[in-house]
């Protein structure tokens, strides 16, 4: 109860723990249409994603990237000009677009690393792009921390990175396992094994196996991650993602062909044509629907409440460089009262 | 490391067309999703004098009983009384709290009858702002405590607004959605209703009073929108009771003269209320209280703590600068009092060691007395050992002496008497 305080100052009430109320309710109130508000807003507003691809080069990541959204997403491979030199340190290409579908407003970034891995000496390189990835936090942190904020920040923060795994059938790289060791700490790695038409369904299976080992006795947590899972459900379900299908191996195409009567989006080979939406031919479609149509939301939400809130939280304790807003007003809190 | 990378960012947006369904188009349901799961947070504060129905219209509103006792009428002042309830509609949950103005309007004096109110909201902001502020922080699982709606009650007298009415709502319409309704409006007749509603609303506009606006700028919900706010503020009557009419049991309030249908736009505007706060904007009161109200609260408490976006020449002052200069100043603050307390410090320190000192000295000067008064008195002493001796040795000189004589003196007499004694003798042998 709040407390009766019989002064002329009186402290203010506090809501205490709520109680439950039969839900056998005598009538129709609409409590729940509140969910169709929210589904409305948020359509009004639109979706900001951010999505990085990281490999080396020629491993089809602009093939996947324009598959995954089924449009000319990257300017890729086809109409790259094989005398363009490759980029002497890495480089990180951000072009953004928006895409609409069924009402609802996308703006996609797609965050391109070219030179990545592809240097003779290649120590470090993810720094460039563990940089990239700090500044967007940074840009986020600094439009938070303003007096006068705008009322939606625009989100350049990434949400899910896919790591492109050269599909050598042996194991990880030295160099992919350094990548995944940073960057799981600060952004989502989403692993795919690249061109996974070089490989038989048993070498599949198998390279899957050791690089899911790899990666576990290396400490590497990809997303999703368990220590995020929220319930039982959730748990149940990444568990099977994560022990069985990631990471996805995945072949990429924006080429059709007919097969069966029916367009589909495939390689075409000498010995038959490999259909990428055909789950016995890769798993592209599981990597699709994991990352877009059931996980999306999931991704954002783990990058803005954990990894964006990780970030902030070593930002304003460390001493050294800008001060901390936090501490400052603490301090101040602390010697206002 | 001083790493540079080169960045490239388009700025104008690519508009991309889709050969095939990619299957975003669920993200509206993600989201919904994860809302669901977590659950949704509604505040509602009721201002009204005590007796005006507020307990009544919120049973009615959520169709069920919050057990609540009715309040005396004999409050010292006014305090705010809060309860949270857990609702469920399918799969919706809803965290209600409903927050009371308990003694509002009842005290002779109402020069501060507003304050508890205000305080109130703004101690939920500051909760919110308090947490947003933390180092570690956990906004995602944060039980939202700030006020979405505010009902006020204004009292069906058919005159006009009552100056308690007046400011107390020119006090809130800055830090809360005001939703005005004229409350037990079956004692107004229907004529008398339409001209009280103008004048209310005419009253609030020329006191420049900003009540919440249902918005218009979304299609699907402009139109019911602006139907509805034809009809502010909404008259309305509530009531638990059921009264059978026809063959259905519907909400009403039973007079001799007739039933009054709560559920029945004719009679009330309880209908227009329940669409308008909850099944159309529920999610818009969340949001306005969030992205305005709580907004201007945190300019306006960062901007008190001396925190600026601009300096005075109107050059955007980088918030770090602001916050180093203050950091600084605080520092140099700190050091001042550290300085400040080590030179009392070493003061004291100074002080007591002289005291000491001199204590030292003291002693050490008690010592020296004290050994030279022994080392006298021991010299006394020795002193009159001498002296004792001496006459001790010469008094026995003087009884060596003395002996002598005497025994001198004795052999002397005995000598004497001897030749006495010859004398004597010689008489005697002749013969």
């Amino acid at each position: 109860m709040s407390e009766l305080v019989p002064e002329p100052r009186q402290k203010p009430a506090v809501p205490m723990k709520p109680v439950g109320i039969n839900s056998n309710l005598l009538g129709y109130i609409g409590i729940d249409t509140i969910i169709e508000q929210m589904r409305k807003k948020t359509m009004k507003t639109g979706f900001d994603f951010n999505v990085m691809v990281v490999g080396q080069s020629g491993l089809g990541k602009s093939t996947l990237v324009n598959t995954l959204f089924k449009s000319q997403v990257s300017r890729k491979s086809s109409g790259w000009n094989r005398e363009e030199k490759i980029p002497k340190t890495v480089e990180i290409k951000a072009i953004g677009h928006v895409i609409e579908e069924g009402g609802v407003k996308m703006k996609l970034t797609v965050i391109d690393t070219p030179g990545f891995g592809d240097q003779i000496n290649n120590e470090n390189c993810w720094e460039p792009i563990e940089k990239y990835i700090n500044e967007q936090y940074e840009k986020f942190l600094k439009e938070e921390v303003n007096i006068a904020r705008k009322k939606r920040i625009p989100d350049t923060r990434v949400h899910c990175c896919l790591y492109f795994i050269s599909p050598t059938g042996h194991s990880l790289r030295p160099l992919d396992l350094e990548f995944m060791k940073h960057l799981s700490k600060v952004v989502n790695i989403i692993p795919v094994i690249a061109k996974a038409d070089t490989m038989t369904l048993e070498e599949k299976t198998e390279f899957k196996q050791r690089v899911r080992k790899e990666l576990e006795v290396n400490g590497i947590e990809f997303y999703p991650q368990k220590e995020f899972d929220e319930d039982l459900e959730d748990k149940t379900e990444n568990d099977k993602i994560r022990q069985e299908s990631m990471p996805f191996a995945v072949v990429g195409s924006d080429k059709e062909y007919q097969v069966n009567g029916k367009r589909i989006l495939g390689r075409k080979t000498p010995w038959g044509v490999i259909e990428v939406e055909n789950l016995s031919h890769c798993e592209f479609a599981l990597l699709r629907d994991f990352v877009i149509r059931t996980h999306l939301q999931d991704l954002k939400e783990v990058t803005h409440n954990i990894h964006y809130e990780t970030y902030r939280a070593k930002r304003l304790n460390d001493n050294g460089g800008l001060p901390p807003v936090t501490a400052e007003t603490e301090e101040n809190h602390e010697s206002n009262l | 490391t001083n790493i540079s990378v080169w960045v490239f960012q388009n700025d104008e947006l690519r508009n991309l067309s889709l050969s095939g369904h990619v299957g975003f188009d669920s993200l509206p349901d993600q989201l919904v999703n994860k809302s669901t799961s977590q659950g949704f947070c509604f505040n509602i504060l009721c201002v009204g004098e005590t007796g005006i129905g507020k307990s009544t219209l919120m049973d009615t509103l959520f169709n069920t009983k919050f057990e609540s006792d009715p309040a005396t009428h004999n409050e010292p002042g006014v305090r705010l009384k809060a309860r949270s309830y857990e609702l469920q509609e399918s799969n919706v949950r809803l965290k209600l709290t409903i927050v009371d103005t308990v003694g509002f309007g009842d005290q002779i004096n109402k020069d501060d009858s507003y304050k508890p109110i205000v305080e109130y909201i703004d101690t939920q902001f500051e909760a919110y702002l308090q947490e947003e502020l933390k180092i570690k922080r956990s906004l995602f699982n944060y039980h939202d405590t700030r006020i979405h709606a505010c009902l006020y009650f204004i009292a069906p007298t058919g005159h006009s607004l009552k100056s308690l009415d007046l400011v107390t709502m020119k006090k809130l319409d800055s830090k809360v959605n005001i939703i005005p309704i004229i409350a037990k409006a079956d004692t107004i007749a229907k004529n008398e209703l339409h001209k009280f509603k103008s004048k209310i609303m005419s009253e609030l506009v020329s006191n420049g009073v900003q009540i919440y606006q249902f918005p218009t700028d979304e299609e699907t919900v402009a139109e019911i929108n602006a139907t509805m706010s034809v009809h502010l503020p909404f008259a309305v009557v509530g009531s638990t009771e059921e009264v059978k009419i026809g063959n259905k049991m519907s909400k009403a309030r039973q007079y001799p003269w007739g039933v009054v249908q709560v559920e029945n736009e004719n009679h009330c505007d309880f209908v227009k209320l329940r669409e308008m706060l909850i099944r159309v904007n529920m999610e818009d009161l969340r949001e306005q209280t969030h992205t305005r109200h709580y907004e201007l609260y945190r300019r306006c408490k960062l901007e008190e703590m001396g925190f600026k976006d601009t300096d005075p020449d109107s050059k955007p002052f980088s918030l770090q600068e602001t916050y180093e200069a203050k950091r600084n100043e605080f520092l140099g603050e700190l050091q001042k009092k550290e300085e400040e307390m080590r030179q009392m410090f070493v003061m004291r320190v100074k002080e007591k060691e002289a005291e000491l000192k001199e204590a030292e000295k003291d002693l050490h000067e008690k010592f020296d007395h004290l050994k030279r008064t022994h080392q006298e008195e021991k010299k006394k002493v020795e002193d009159k050992k001498k002296e004792l001796e001496e006459e001790l040795s010469n008094f026995q000189k003087k009884k060596a002496a003395a002996q002598l004589l005497q025994s001198q003196a004795q052999q002397a007499g005995s000598q004497q008497t001897k030749k006495d004694k010859d004398k004597k003798k010689p008489f005697l042998c002749s013969s």
